[in-house]
């Protein structure tokens, strides 16, 4: 991962192992989070809180039925038997257990059906989300790439996302029904029994304060523990990254006893966190039979009593109230810790899909074209190895069209990865059409940065980039990075076959034009060797080919997309010179007649440029023929012959 | 599988096995209670005895502590458990990766690794944590429930027990197909990452090609995937709770009604029933949960494997028994060598490699791309081992040696090198831990690392940044190279180390090579003839084969590749290395 960071090692670099968490405005994040599902499962919400409504109405009615069963129909039953009748009436209980049977039935169904419900809006948002977070990610500059520590990226997919699956998923309803049936046993509760609630009420207190303070415990150690966890993740990166070397080396067991460390601190952290998190439940649970026992003394004492016509029967109904209190409290303190951590992964969540897309303010299109009869350029949608640029000129609302020619022009361009770091000043370049351009210099002089200008991966901060004389700034950014094909230093392939990565550079490609690509690039000889040829499966980019094979690819897939103009950014530096060789008549047939940027390091690339530019510490030093250079008897001279003085840059 | 991660619970056994037992004393003390306040309402409330009630309020209270603390020691002891075993898993897989062959560390991909250590350890101890709390509270609140229901009506109680066996059947067989959907959906997840990996890390290949819908309609296709096998996954899932619920309260119905019908008949009390009923809605929280275990278990189940194939992974390089502990010197022989990385490959990556390198030579290696020049030079510091012939290093086979002295004497620079988050000083120590500030610098000045070092702000004590980054290309070839001297070893070998370094600086070096450790066996592996051409002999290596094997003047004379590389970097139209300055 570090070596994307390369030329823009002065960038902020992004934050190692996972933050921690806090959050800034946790109501307001809950609230973007509530909108965002409800934006597209408004009508699925609504129906959830219906039926999670109406499960915890029948339920109550089913803990209502314990308190009706034994005043209103055991009770009377058992005077009947002795007031010596032969058979009780069995008849009301019949009809009322047939009345909390339909109770149940409902709630067991809008149960159901709000588990249903709930998994689809989950699923559905997590879907949504995940789409959302990919496209955006996609539209982000490249700066973005380059100023955030990938492993923190790949964190937002898998873990924040997951936390928040969870939350969306278990927390939210579990809240919903918990405050429900909260609010509809507290207010029977009261029906029952006022002073008796207040009891109640008391111990709820105490409880909630317990749960606090245990919660604020383990919240502490948590935070703790994201540190460490952090710590001890960063360790595991660079050690397994660096695994080969550690083994070369024989530096196993100092890895072990560094590794040790950080492992047992990260225990100790990870066995108290969790450790308080646990007893939330049986504090809270305990505190709940007390408040149980209690209730039941000053019931019992009130029944006795006969108190404002307080039975034993409403003692019952009370006592299983007041325990199905406890419940919902405990699990609303439960899903306390879980919500913090989803609304940190959340906070990451929404950084990302906040950050700024790259904007694109260009309305010159590239198109494919042939001239008519009378010379005149006309737009055609198949490839026909002739491009022009397609002006639209609102005011008089026609189009204009001219043709692709390759010349490329900085003008005074001063650039910093930051803006106030200028790393190239005042740099001056002509590209004439078809012409090949060298770009000399040591490593951070700026080669990668120039190229990096020309397809607006950067944006400059002075002068001007033109592009057939147009600004590059007009152009649409893909239209322009379409005519320019590009190999870079970091060859990166993807998951797939040989001819998938091939074909990347042209999707419709057929096979002959994979195959004459490959061909082209010297790679077809090797490919055939594969076990499966041109299906080989490569995974992990490619991980089982030589550097070298996999430049060879890219250099084929660079070759089948067949574009106007070229950048070579070290594009065979892993290729032995021998292979290069032949490479490089290839690349030579496919450089003819396009403006083409190469940046390396072998002479036979650079020697025939059209014009060599020199660059030192973000200037032009020198630029000219390969011939004129050597006469200068300068910078280029010296590289040259190899006995330059020992000079560092960087 | 199991059995490997529970293996690693170790010294939390203990602590592991307490859980439980508190559990269960919290689930006693728990159940007592409705018994309990059964008594009051039976014997206080009914007898208006006020005196009852308070008493027994009491021990209720006395009970409901002693549940507390049985409570508390086990969601810490369960806490302990769960962080210790993931301690331990971590422990073991990294322990067990220091083993690793070079063949083992190629067949674990390095993220592959990361995810096994980190979030697949937290995954297992999650669920481990919530097992030993929940999986005997459950049961143990159902059979203590249960136990309770007997004494209390044995007639009633027969209701839960067909209960229990109807839901305990149910359960497994919805657990059977739901965990087959969760394995698909893990399995499409993992690709899903790779995918995002891919575009994280190529983003400048997918903004030059303009392939951003491209890769949008790709992933797209993935979400939609997941999402289908979630939802079926989760389809079976939420059929669970209804089911259950209508199960439990069928019993309360049943009970209702037989109570009944037995309070009339005066064969139970009320305050019995009341107890029963609780005990129902006992039995369907830890219903409740078990499914809540069942579904967690089989999240985990994919982590756990990941983590126990790490675990169980066996080096595929072990020690001889009586190792040869000192390496007597440093030539090095290859005897009809062949290799390759996949024993199941028909084409061998070497192919009777039949060498003999006299100790103190200097050896340039040279050969086209995929000519298996570090393949070769792999072999003699035992990173891989042959699969044919053998490997004789200061005339005894290489397998012979403790693995550890022959690394000591057969130093490496590798193609891919990396550097680690620390000091210069902190980084060239891995050479030789106990160097001198003074032996650090001179190895630096051999490899010509010296001066720039010195240009730093710090210095030697300049702190390295995780994978180099703060320092060029070249530099850290020179630190790399600077580090393998400090191991003073018998032979050196140098993997394409100097590729970003200039010729001058590379010329400096070797120089310094050749008059500073004369006696170390060298070889070199280099693109550059001019970093080769000095060595006293050279091999030329062709498709696994050694094409050519002397000194430059004969190669020149008699080997067509050679003379073909040399002709393509020297003279007219010479293809001399260029800018790579620093």
């Amino acid at each position: 991962m570090a070596e994307k960071v390369k030329e823009v090692g002065n960038g902020p670099r992004g934050m190692r192992g996972r933050p921690r968490p806090k959050v800034e405005n946790p109501g307001k994040l809950l609230r973007r989070i509530f909108s965002y599902v409800f934006r597209f499962y408004g009508i699925q919400i609504a129906l959830v809180a219906v039926c999670i409504v109406v499960a915890v109405l029948a339920n109550i009615q089913g803990t209502m039925f314990t308190r009706t069963l034994i005043d209103s129909y055991i009770t009377p039953m058992v005077e009947q038997v002795k007031a010596g009748e032969q058979a009780p009436d069995f008849s009301p209980l019949l009809h009322a257990m047939a009345r909390v049977a339909c109770f149940y039935m409902i709630g067991i169904g809008a149960t159901y059906f709000q588990a249903r419900t709930m998994a689809f809006v989950t699923q559905g948002t997590m879907k949504r989300l995940r789409i959302e977070l990919f496209e955006h990610m996609e539209s982000l500059p490249v700066k973005y790439f380059d100023t955030h520590a990938h492993g923190d990226i790949m964190s937002v997919y898998t873990n924040d996302i997951d936390t928040l699956r969870q939350m969306i998923s278990q927390s939210l309803p579990q809240l919903l029904n918990s405050s429900i049936t909260i609010v509809s046993i507290f207010s029977m509760m009261l029906v029952l029994s006022v002073p008796l609630t207040f009891v109640a009420i008391l111990m709820i207190g105490v409880m909630l304060l317990a749960s606090a303070r245990v919660t604020a415990l383990s919240g502490r150690n948590f935070i703790a523990q994201q540190r460490n966890l952090g710590r001890l993740n960063g360790f595991i990166e660079e050690t397994m990254t660096g695994e080969k070397v550690v083994k070369v080396f024989c530096h196993e067991k100092d890895a072990i006893r560094q590794f040790d460390e950080l492992n047992e601190e990260l225990f100790q952290s990870a066995s108290k966190a969790n450790g308080f998190a646990n007893i939330i439940a049986p504090v809270n649970g305990q505190l709940g039979n007390a408040n149980y026992v209690i209730c039941a003394i000053v019931g019992g004492i009130l029944a006795i009593n006969t108190f404002a016509g307080f039975t034993v029967g409403s003692l019952a109904s009370f006592l299983t109230f007041n325990r199905s209190f406890t419940m919902p409290i405990n699990q609303v303190s439960m899903q306390f810790n879980s919500i913090i951590m989803a609304l940190a992964g959340a906070e990451r969540i929404f950084a990302l899909l906040d950050a700024d897309p790259e904007t694109d303010d260009g309305y010159v299109m590239l198109v494919n074209c042939r001239q008519d009869e009378n010379g005149e350029i006309v737009e055609v949608q198949e490839h026909t190895g002739k491009w022009a640029w397609k002006h639209y000129h609102k005011a008089t609302d026609s189009t204009t069209y001219q043709a692709l020619e390759g010349d490329i022009t900085f003008n005074g361009v001063d650039f910093g990865y930051r803006d106030d770091k200028i790393v190239l000043h005042n740099i001056w370049i002509h590209a004439k059409p078809g012409m090949k351009i060298a770009l000399v210099g040591s490593t951070g002089a700026g080669k990668t940065t120039i190229t990096n200008l020309i397809n607006r991966f950067y944006d400059i901060q002075d002068g001007k980039i033109r592009y057939d004389n147009i600004n590059v700034n007009k152009i649409r950014k893909g239209d322009l990075r379409r005519s320019l094909g590009i190999v870079l230093q970091d060859t990166h392939l993807f998951t797939g076959t040989v001819r998938d990565n091939i074909r990347y550079g042209k999707l419709d490609a057929t096979e002959e034009e994979i195959i004459s690509a490959a061909k082209l690039a010297n790679a077809d000889s090797f490919i055939r060797r594969l076990p499966d040829g041109y299906d080989t499966m490569l995974t992990g980019d490619g991980a089982n080919l030589s550097q070298g094979q996999r430049q060879l690819l890219a250099i084929a897939r660079a070759a089948i997309a067949d574009p106007p103009a070229l950048i070579l950014d070290e594009a065979t530096s892993s290729i032995d010179t021998r292979t290069e060789k032949i490479v490089q008549a290839g690349m030579d047939q496919l450089m003819k007649g396009r403006t083409t940027f190469v940046i390396a390091h072998r002479l036979s690339t650079i020697r025939n440029s059209d014009l060599i530019i020199v660059l030192e510490q973000g200037r032009i030093i020198e630029q000219g023929t390969h011939d004129e250079l050597i006469a200068l008897r300068k910078r280029y001279y010296h590289l040259y012959t190899g006995n330059a003085p020992e000079t560092e840059a960087v | 599988m199991i059995k490997t991660l529970l293996a690693q619970v170790k010294e939390f056994r203990l602590v592991a096995i307490l859980t439980p037992v508190c559990m269960l004393g919290e689930v006693i003390c728990e159940m007592i209670i409705p018994i309990l306040m059964g008594r009051i309402v039976d014997y206080g409330v009914m007898a208006g005895n006020v005196e009852f009630i308070i008493r027994t309020g009491a021990v209720m209270i006395v009970v409901a502590l002693l549940g507390l603390t049985a409570g508390i020691l086990g969601g810490f002891f369960a806490a302990k458990a769960g962080a210790g075993l993931a301690r331990n898993l971590r422990k073991a897989m990294f322990d067990n990766i220091q083993t690793f062959s070079f063949l083992n560390i190629d067949h674990f991909s390095t993220s592959s690794l990361v995810t096994r250590l980190t979030t697949d350890v937290t995954n297992i101890q999650t669920a481990f944590m919530m097992t030993l709390r929940m999986a005997m509270r459950a049961p143990s609140t159902m059979i203590v429930a249960m136990v309770m229901s007997v004494i209390i009506s044995p007639r009633l109680a027969s209701i839960y027990f067909i209960a229990v066996a109807f839901l305990a059947v149910f359960m497994v067989v919805m657990m059977r197909t739901t965990t087959r959907y969760f394995k698909q959906v893990f399995e499409r997840y993992d690709l899903m990452n790779e995918s995002v990996q891919e575009n994280v890390s190529a983003i400048r290949v997918v903004k030059a090609y303009v392939r951003e819908d491209y890769e949008n309609k790709k992933f797209r296709n993935a979400a939609e995937q997941i999402y289908e096998m979630f939802i079926r996954a989760e389809l079976r899932i939420v059929s669970i709770s209804p089911v259950m619920m209508g199960v439990v309260y069928s019993c309360i119905l049943l009970i209702s009604w037989f109570g009944a019908n037995m309070i009339v008949s005066d064969t139970l009390t009320t305050g019995n029933l009341m107890s029963l009923l609780t005990y129902c809605m006992n039995i369907l929280m830890s219903l409740m949960m078990l499914s809540m275990i069942f579904i967690m278990i089989t999240m985990s189940e994919a982590s756990a494997r990941r983590i126990a194939e790490v675990i169980d992974e066996k080096s595929s390089l072990t020690n001889p028994e009586n190792p040869v502990m000192e390496v007597p010197d440093g030539s090095i022989r290859f005897e009809h060598v062949d290799f390759s990385y996949d024993p199941e490959a028909s084409e061998p990556v070497l192919k009777d490699i039949d060498l003999e390198i006299r100790a103190g030579e200097s050896i340039g290696i040279i050969g086209g791309t995929g000519s298996a020049k570090s393949s070769l030079v792999n072999l003699i510091s035992r990173l891989y081992d042959v699969t044919k012939g053998r490997i004789l290093v200061g005339g005894i086979d290489v397998r012979e040696y403790d693995l550890d002295v022959l690394r000591r004497q057969v130093a490496v620079v590798l193609q891919k090198n990396v550097l680690f988050s620390g000091t210069i000083y902190e980084n060239l120590r891995w050479g030789d831990e106990n160097a001198t500030d003074e032996e650090c610098r001179r190895a630096c000045v051999l490899a010509c690392a010296h001066e720039f070092i010195e240009k730093m702000p710090e210095g030697y004590n300049t702190y390295i940044e995780q994978g180099g980054t703060n320092v060029s290309g070249g530099q850290k070839q020179r630190l790399c190279i600077a580090r393998a001297l400090l191991r003073k070893p018998r032979i050196l070998i140098l993997d394409d180390s100097t590729s970003a370094v200039d010729t001058a600086t590379d010329a400096k070096i070797r120089k310094a090579f050749a008059e500073e450790i004369p006696d170390t066996t060298r070889l070199i592996i280099s693109q550059r003839i001019s970093s080769v051409q000095s060595c006293d002999r050279i091999i030329v290596m062709e498709n696994g084969r050694v094409n050519g094997f002397g000194s430059h003047e004969e190669l020149l004379a008699g080997n067509r590749i050679y003379r073909e590389v040399y002709e393509s970097q020297t003279g007219e139209g010479a293809d001399a290395d260029f800018d790579r300055l620093t």
